[in-house]
């Protein structure tokens, strides 16, 4: 058996042969970019640099997302002695010039206007932590995250930490649940590792369902280590031996790169038996679904790895207690397992010092819809929305005014204009009616009429409705009926009133958090814009202030 | 309420190798069968790896015929019942040939906000076909994804596999369009 990695020697490889290139040139490779033209310019990139003789003067690297996907795609150039360059909307003609600049030491016409200022709010508001490699490694080499101090928190939990110590560590921390619902990520841990079974399991829940919502996505293509690494360390902290990536089929790149992740990491032995040759192993699995919401919940999620159809079941028993195979699972978001090795390698104080006095950290938000800058953002918790809108996206395009923020997609809700010096945190969005959810963030101008938003998401949960209760199953094809009804001006007061009434019941009754979740897009614009909805009633004049 | 066939552990063997109850492969000796059965080899035979393998029919044969249905749950020794009933559950398979070209619009919430129901609409309206069908001369599929999670650049469709942004009805007709090599498949005047 070959001996496991040495970290300090990989690491000190890698920037070795990183500093005999004199110019660093990284080209976004996520999704975004290749759609709006980033293969023909990584394929310019690299034959000017071939063609120019510059093989040993240039390193061209395919990079993960560098975030502003609304100007992709993008080119960025570490030059040696001097300060970065990020190029926007680059074309491959950009691409060819951006390398002659180099043989030339002198900037060319051709990329006039492509610089975008680093300093802009987009990149300096931002925080990186869990995205902290995204846009400046290339995700499938193991030696890039690794010279970025990559796996020194498995190294020293195994080598130095009990496994208590490590969950004492991540209770320190105060990190919540990114998936949604906050929970506390350590009572979480703390439930398994207290339980006994045959095998304990750690899934990774990359089922990122919501429409708008590509943060999971982004963390599993473009740092697949991380998610390894910090599947690795809730193992050792609760005594699991098995583990679970469950990921979308929709991200085929995900799933081919966290199964490469999981070979090479096989091989420098951070999994399979004795980690690191310490008497702790764990095996990795991948999982694909197969395109249903509801496999986000975690009780649907299981019954979906174990290959059955993805339907919820009542809780308790919790899967701490009774999960995969009657065993008990520990299921945690992909984003919040991906904060574990900054908080094991840098202490919790460090990560507690981020965030505000109930949401600690960062979190990540895809930020989509009427936005100058659109693309993926991570930011210290407790920013206000205000921020994000104003400085981070750069206001609203096109002389258009900003109506509402939408939060956690279909369970979540809308925050209007009045609104904007919300602090986005799990408590201040749920005190509106809202949720932190997972992170998508739909910001929406003045031409969007809100019960139409309100009637597509009910529309989204009818849909993935898995049938098993009668409140979700038959509720939301009700609901989504009066909402037709109310926008294509056809409702009356009774209808309202019915579409409320039924809104609670579907709330208090569904079996799980899908159907529990689905009335929140109508309650919440009901609660701020009311108006909206009585305006477009046929009895309208008797609708009360 | 869990059913006992959904009981397979993680790693299966519940089938020993060696049972030689009834031939190996498919009896029409279709050779995209031998994939299926190297997927089922690679998964143990695993019960829990049935959805893997519906994957792997799907990308082998396009869709999942009855056929290949029944015989999946004759090597994975499952119920049919179960087999059809977990491959209808989820969304990503389909039990119909699919077209020669396609095109997937995006309808997440940021393309819906840009204007995605207006793109499928003309869609629609061009090749006479609902989101979800193929034309009758299976030559065009026309369907819609729930977000591909490249909401930075909405409206996004898919067209022949090739992700193209910031679409308008126009664009993502001249690009289908194109695709088809300008002659659509059910043309307007056929509908």
């Amino acid at each position: 058996m070959p001996g496991p990695i040495d970290l300090d020697e990989v690491a000190s490889a890698e920037l070795e042969q990183r500093g005999r290139y004199p110019w660093r040139v990284m080209v976004c490779s996520s999704t975004a970019c290749l759609a709006s033209g980033g293969q023909a310019v990584r394929t310019a990139l690299e034959q000017t640099t071939e063609a120019e003789d510059l093989v040993h003067d240039v390193q061209v690297v395919p990079t993960g997302c560098m975030g502003l996907c609304s100007r992709g795609p993008l080119v960025r150039v570490d030059a040696r002695g001097s300060d970065s360059t990020l190029h926007g909307d680059v074309t491959a003609a950009m691409g060819t010039a951006i390398i002659r600049s180099r043989r030339d030491a002198r900037v060319t016409r051709e990329t006039d206007g492509s610089a975008l200022d680093m300093g802009m709010p987009f990149f300096a508001r931002q925080r990186r932590t869990v995205l902290a490699n995204a846009g400046l490694t290339d995700p499938d080499g193991i030696e890039d995250y690794v010279a970025q101090g990559g796996y020194r928190a498995v190294a020293k939990a195994l080598h130095t930490m009990t496994p208590e110590e490590v969950l004492a560590e991540v209770a320190d921390s105060g990190l919540r649940g990114r998936g949604g619902a906050g929970y506390p990520t350590a009572k979480k841990w703390a439930l398994l590792a207290a339980a006994t079974g045959e095998h304990k399991y750690v899934v990774a829940n990359g089922d990122e369902g919501d429409p708008g919502a590509f943060m999971d996505r982004t963390i599993m293509e473009d740092d697949p280590h991380r998610v390894l690494e910090g599947v690795i360390l809730a193992a050792y902290a609760t005594g699991a031996d098995r583990a679970f990536l469950y990921v979308r089929a929709e991200y085929p790149r995900a799933v081919e790169r966290l199964d490469r992740a999981i070979r090479v990491a096989r091989r420098h032995r951070l999994l399979g038996r004795r980690i690191l040759d310490t008497d702790f192993g764990l095996d990795v699995t991948v999982r694909i679904g197969a395109g249903a919401f509801v496999c986000g919940e975690e009780t649907a999620l299981m019954s979906s790895i174990e290959g059955r159809r993805g339907t919820p079941r009542l809780r308790p028993p919790y899967p701490t207690e009774r999960g995969l195979w009657g065993e008990p699972t520990l299921i945690n978001n992909v984003e919040t397992l991906a904060n574990i090795p900054a908080i094991v390698a840098d202490g919790a104080e460090s990560f507690a010092s981020v965030g505000t006095a109930g949401s600690k950290g960062t979190k990540v938000f895809a930020l989509a819809g009427s936005l100058t800058n659109t693309g993926l953002i991570e930011v210290p918790m407790g920013i206000t929305l205000r921020e994000i809108v104003e400085d981070i996206g750069g206001g609203i395009p096109g002389g258009r005014a900003f109506k509402a923020a939408q939060t956690g997609g279909p369970s979540g809700g809308c925050v209007p204009a009045h609104l904007l010096d919300t602090s986005m945190d799990y408590e201040s969005l749920k005190a509106l009616g809202s949720i932190m959810g997972s992170g998508g963030l739909i910001i929406m101008d003045d031409t969007v009429k809100i019960p139409d938003v309100a009637k597509y998401f009910m529309e989204f949960s009818r849909d993935e409705s898995c049938g098993k209760c009668v409140p979700c199953r038959a509720g939301t094809v009700q609901l989504h009926g009066l909402l037709g009804r109310i926008s294509d001006g056809q409702g009356t007061r009774r209808d309202l009133d019915q579409l409320e009434s039924l809104c609670r019941t579907v709330r208090e009754t569904s079996l799980c958090g899908l159907g529990q979740a689905a009335p929140n897009p109508v309650l919440s614009t009901l609660e701020h814009f009311r108006s909206e909805y009585t305006d477009l009633l046929t009895d309208q004049e008797s609708s009360d202030a | 309420m869990v059913s006992a066939h959904a009981q397979a552990t993680p790693t299966g063997q519940r089938r020993a190798a060696s049972s030689g109850d009834h031939e190996a492969g498919h009896p029409s000796g279709d050779e995209r069968f031998a994939i299926i059965d190297k997927a089922l080899t690679r998964g143990r035979y695993a019960q829990d790896h049935l959805i893997e393998v519906l994957h792997v029919a799907q990308d082998v044969f396009g869709y999942l015929s009855p056929d290949v249905l029944h015989y999946l749950a004759r090597e994975l020794r499952l119920p049919p019942s179960m087999v059809f009933g977990v491959a209808t559950f989820y969304h990503l398979f389909s039990f119909d040939p699919p077209g020669a070209h396609s095109c997937t619009v995006c309808t997440g919430t940021a393309c819906f906000v840009k204007g995605a129901d207006e793109i499928v609409g003309s869609l629609q309206e061009t090749y006479g076909v609902p989101p979800g069908t193929t034309t009758a001369d299976g030559n065009f599929t026309l369907s819609t994804a729930r977000c591909l999670g490249s909401c930075g650049m909405a409206p996004v469709v898919v067209v022949d596999g090739e992700v193209r942004g910031h679409q308008t009805s126009g664009a993502t007709l001249e690009a289908v369009g194109a695709a088809l090599g300008d002659t659509p498949g059910g043309s307007p005047e056929d509908a």
